[in-house]
């Protein structure tokens, strides 16, 4: 029997060593298919505006190198893209501390408090994490044009809190949820008050968690366009990055050499957050979709 | 043992209710009553007639179409390439760097995706150089440049395409965390019993992966029902590209027309409910 399963082991190893072969191919194929169109777009945006309009990107590793700046300065200086990199960071990093606050809370008491339909009140929640944002645009554009809000940052502050609250609130309730149960309990029991078990035990034991969805929380707003375009209006004095590479889409869209180094602009502290926080990000991403 | 003041506990959860309620409950409402209404100042009642132009129009089926087109292709592309290359990485030893690779564009904006994306579909007339990746191709293959944005049989496929190279990684992920649930013994006694490589992935991974499998294909699939930034940055939904996001903003912004606009969102909301529904009692059945 022994025998037969280190022949079994044997051949299966000689076979996956066989197989191995096509399986690297694949793999290197499909992960340079993948890096392709933004290998493109990073090589473009450094590639000088004629170049760019007449021959593939691909040429530019043929000498001699022409490689420039020029495409950053001017979209950075004449199109705004600097004024909305610092406005999309006005945006994203106050909404992601509200949301992680409002949430914390909130998930806390579904998590460890009595409240009177409470398990009931937590499935609306639940139902409200796919509700489409679509559905709230009108009411509260109107709310905001009644209240003069329009175009302003404590309006997209708001609504963009309120959007991030079903998801954050889910995710930090499984996760509050499964600390271990005894030391709470123990806590309750010397005479800890809810406030002081929330803040000095559950906070603390839950930094990783709030990190993954604090990391969540900011790549969406940074990345939204929808909401911004609708409640800042066109005023490009207030436009995050989404809004102003997308209207240097409709105004200038042949114009490469612009558009390159915008987007990638736009991407850089996305894809810095993504790479040095990978882990965080993983984590995120796999409790709300399994977990949930 | 516990403090016994609910009141406590309402402070908790204030903040949250009053932005949940402002901002996502009430709008639900109000958007499903302003359906019922016509124009911008949604004053004149008009019953279902928003409704009925919405599924009987041309131009707004196209739309339907249209989402339908993502729903089923989006959805299915990222799921099934998701789990070929779940299953392949996982043979390898640079598993981490390649599932990397392929997930870096979830981090990105829908809006510089589209960017990324129009630059690869780029097509100048057959006269001259190709500076498109896909049409450059096409003429190193010895065919004429594709106009991939602006033709109708192609455009929404080509558009579809760089949604999937987006979501691929997120299916990928998720479906690699559930690949490396399933324990070795199991499949070590799947080979001891004889089973080969091809076997043992249909009838064990597979029936293994199947719950998270469909948690991924509700996500994406919701996700392609809300899709707006990839359309509204490519197409702006024309040359028949356009989707029920797209449309409601357009509804809005182009034509003032917010009674109608509000009855695109409800539509996209009643085909979100069956979903809804279903996480809600997978949350349930999870308790």
């Amino acid at each position: 029997m022994a025998r037969e399963v280190a022949a079994l082991s044997r051949q299966e190893r000689l076979m996956r060593s066989l197989s191995r072969g096509p399986v690297n191919v694949a793999i290197i194929a499909i992960c340079l298919l993948w890096m392709l169109p933004s290998a493109g777009l990073l090589v473009s945006s450094f590639r000088p505006r004629n170049d760019i309009a007449t021959t593939g990107w691909w040429t530019a590793f043929k000498t001699p190198f022409e490689f420039t700046l020029a495409n950053y300065e001017q979209v950075l200086t004449t199109q705004g893209m600097a004024q909305s990199f610092v406005n999309s960071l006005i945006i994203s990093v106050p909404v992601t501390v509200f949301v992680v606050m409002v949430a914390a809370f909130a998930a806390y008491a579904f998590a460890w408090m009595e409240l009177p339909g409470r398990d009931a009140i937590f499935l609306v929640v639940v139902g409200l994490i796919v509700v489409p944002i679509q559905l709230t645009l009108i009411p509260v554009l109107r709310m905001f044009s009644s209240a003069g809000m329009t175009g302003t940052f404590p309006a997209i502050w708001l609504a963009h809190t309120a959007y991030g609250l079903p998801f954050a609130v889910f995710l930090l309730r499984n996760f509050f949820i499964a600390l271990p149960k005894d030391l709470l309990e123990s806590a309750f029991l010397e005479g800890a008050s809810h406030t002081r078990v929330f803040l000095r035990i559950v906070m603390p034991l839950s930094v990783p968690s709030l990190a993954a969805l604090a990391i969540f929380q900011f790549l969406w707003v940074w990345n939204d366009l929808l909401v911004a375009l609708v409640y800042l209006g066109g005023f490009r004095s207030v436009a995050p990055m989404t809004v102003t590479v997308s209207n240097l889409v409709s105004s200038f869209g042949s114009e490469w050499h612009l558009l390159t180094a915008a987007a990638f602009i736009s991407m850089m502290l996305p894809l810095a957050v993504f790479f040095a926080l990978q882990r965080y990000f993983v984590e995120g991403i796999l409790a709300g979709a399994v977990k949930g | 043992m516990r403090p016994r003041l609910a009141t406590i506990a309402w402070l908790y959860v204030l903040p949250a209710f009053v932005l949940l309620g402002v901002f996502l409950v009430y709008p639900v409402a109000n958007t499903v009553y302003l359906s019922l209404f016509s124009g911008r100042d949604t004053s004149a009642f008009v019953g279902l007639d928003n409704y009925r132009y919405l599924l009987t129009h041309p131009e707004t089926v196209i739309v339907l179409r249209n989402n339908l087109l993502w729903l089923v292709l989006f959805t299915a592309a990222s799921v099934g390439l998701g789990l070929i290359l779940a299953v392949l990485s996982n043979q390898v030893r640079y598993e981490a760097i390649a599932k990397a690779i392929i997930f870096v564009p979830m981090a990105v904006s829908f809006t510089a995706a589209a960017v990324i994306w129009r630059f690869m579909y780029i097509y100048r007339p057959p006269q001259f150089e190709q500076t498109g990746v896909l049409n450059a191709g096409m003429a190193a293959l010895g065919f004429d440049p594709v106009p991939w944005i602006t033709n109708t049989t192609l455009n929404n496929y080509a558009l579809i395409a760089a949604g999937v190279w987006m979501w691929t990684g997120f299916a990928l992920v998720v479906i690699s965390a559930g690949l490396k649930g399933i324990p070795t013994e199991v499949l070590e006694a799947a080979r001891v019993d004889g089973a080969n490589e091809v076997q043992i992935f249909w009838r064990v991974i597979l029936p293994m992966l199947r719950s998270v499998m469909l948690v991924v294909a509700v996500t994406l699939t919701i996700n392609s029902l809300k899709v707006f930034d990839l359309v509204y940055v490519m197409t702006f939904g024309n040359y028949q590209t356009d989707v029920l996001a797209n449309r409601m903003f357009k509804e809005m912004f182009t034509f003032g027309n917010f009674g109608r606009a509000s009855a695109v969102a409800v539509v996209l909301l009643l085909a979100i409910v069956p979903l809804m529904l279903l996480n809600i009692r997978r949350f349930r059945r999870e308790q």
